[in-house]
């Protein structure tokens, strides 16, 4: 019985971590000390597409906010966040991921959006309701580009 | 991550690196009457241009609205055979001080009543006309007149009393979180004035220069087409003109200049 038991609950874990979705329609991730250590799609993700979602105005347009030294080319990095120039030397991949789907976790008052969430939101506009921002991919792709910001 | 990026950024400023944005915020420069206290209007973060365009009338854009809206302001409409005219004088005084006291809590009608619903309840039921739509030129011609005879006089708004309620409802809203961005107006206007975000300056989002000429626009705008912009920026519904909710914003926002000068017609980029 207890074997059972183990065996049951160590299936449903394997279910869990297999991206599993969750009311929301949303992939499940599991929280940890204001990080998130499992890959949101199971995979590293694509830094080049990163890069690419990052600077996109209708995607990530995370320069809005924040400078990046690498992206000198592209106009208008806003102040509003600190510049993410050694990013990945101050934060862990799992934080990094944190911070990209949801800030909020980690500073509760913040004005940066979170990227990957879609409950307790306020009047979203039809063509956005239940939407995340950004896709599993596009995140994860988004904290690999984030890690080649050493 | 919090604490990480306060430190660092005080480190930064610790060692000059942040200096500048340093000195942006505790802005040494006298803005004289376009600050009050922590009030600035929005015309302390514009472009030597746009304020330069806004203080001189002849270059100022807005002023063809006033001037639209003198025309109006004496032309008879309606049954009653009457123009504003008939029942407030020819030259326009007696509008003085009301763009800086409004928006206002009407007794009769039991209601929060902003400029733009009173001239209608004035074409409606004493003009026996039909009311203006919100952001018409006919609106925002009458408006940017009426709002002009307030020129330089400190914004006064009445919160208490019967007031109360819908200044507190109006505050409610301004620190709502809403839209797929979910941020409310004080993470962008009180959090980070002076702030850049992508290439705009963010300012503290005061009501004293509506209606405004924005060079975005190419045209005056209202106030309440502005919350319309900044709902629709991060996504969110915005409320139909005139709504009850907005109207309480407009409240609140006009408060949060209080001793301000109305502006009006201000310009705006
Ligand atoms: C509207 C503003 C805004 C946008 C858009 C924004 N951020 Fe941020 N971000 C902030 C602010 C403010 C902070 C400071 C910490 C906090 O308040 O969460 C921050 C912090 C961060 C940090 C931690 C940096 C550090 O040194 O502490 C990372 C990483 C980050 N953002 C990544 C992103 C990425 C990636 C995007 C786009 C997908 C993005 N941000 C979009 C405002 C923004
Ligand atoms: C994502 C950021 C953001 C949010 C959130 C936001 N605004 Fe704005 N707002 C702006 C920008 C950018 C401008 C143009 C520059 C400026 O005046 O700050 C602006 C301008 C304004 C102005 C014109 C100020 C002037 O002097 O002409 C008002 C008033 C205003 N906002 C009110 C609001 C209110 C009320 C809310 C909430 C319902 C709000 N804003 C939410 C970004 C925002």
């Amino acid at each position: 019985m207890p074997k059972l038991t183990i065996l049951v609950s160590a299936a449903a874990a394997v279910l869990l971590l297999a991206g599993s979705v969750s009311a929301d329609g949303l992939v499940k991730y599991k929280v940890a000390d204001n990080a998130i250590q499992q890959s949101l799609t199971g995979k590293a993700g694509d830094a080049a597409e990163g890069e690419k979602t990052f600077t996109n105005r209708k995607l990530g347009n995370c320069l809005a906010c924040h400078q990046v030294t690498a992206l000198a080319r592209e106009p208008f990095h806003g102040e509003i966040g600190p510049s993410l120039d050694g990013v990945a030397g101050r934060y862990s991949e799992a934080q990094l991921r944190m911070q990209v789907v949801n800030a909020k976790v980690i500073n509760p008052d913040t004005i940066m959006p979170a990227f990957y969430r879609t409950d307790g939101l306020h009047r979203v506009l039809d063509n956005f309701k239940d939407k995340p921002m950004l896709t599993p991919e596009q995140v994860e792709d988004v904290v690999a580009y984030l890690k080649t910001l050493k | 991550m919090k604490t990480n990026w306060k430190q660092i950024t005080f480190l930064a400023a610790a060692i000059g690196f942040g200096a500048c944005m340093f000195a942006a915020n505790a802005d040494a420069t006298d803005w004289g009457k376009y600050q009050v206290g922590e009030h600035r209007s929005g015309y302390t973060y514009m472009t030597d241009e746009s304020r330069a365009m806004q203080n001189d009338n002849f270059q100022n854009p807005g002023m063809l609205w006033v001037e639209q809206g003198a025309e109006l302001w004496a032309k008879v409409d309606g049954k009653a055979g009457k123009s504003c005219a008939s029942c407030h004088g020819e030259s326009g005084d007696s509008m003085k001080g009301v763009a800086a006291r409004y928006p206002v809590y009407d007794q009769n009608l039991g209601k929060l009543q902003d400029l733009e619903q009173q001239i209608n309840y004035c074409l409606e039921t004493r003009m026996e006309t039909k009311p203006y739509k919100w952001e018409s030129d006919e609106m925002l011609s009458m408006t940017t007149f009426v709002s002009y005879q307030s020129l330089g006089m400190p914004v006064n708004v009445k919160v208490d009393g019967p007031a109360a309620a819908a200044f507190e409802k109006g505050k409610a809203f301004y620190y709502e979180r809403r839209g797929q961005l979910d941020m409310a107006c004080k993470h962008c206007h009180e959090d980070n004035a002076g702030g850049i975000i992508r290439a705009n300056t963010l300012t503290q989002g005061q009501g004293n220069g509506f209606p405004t000429y924005r060079l975005k626009w190419q045209k005056v705008g209202s106030l309440q087409r502005r919350f319309r912009g900044c709902n629709n920026e991060v996504r969110a519904k915005p409320y139909p003109y005139g709504s009850e909710e907005y109207t309480n914003l407009e409240l609140y926002v006009k408060w949060r200049g209080q001793g301000l000068p109305i502006e009006a017609p201000s310009v705006r980029n």
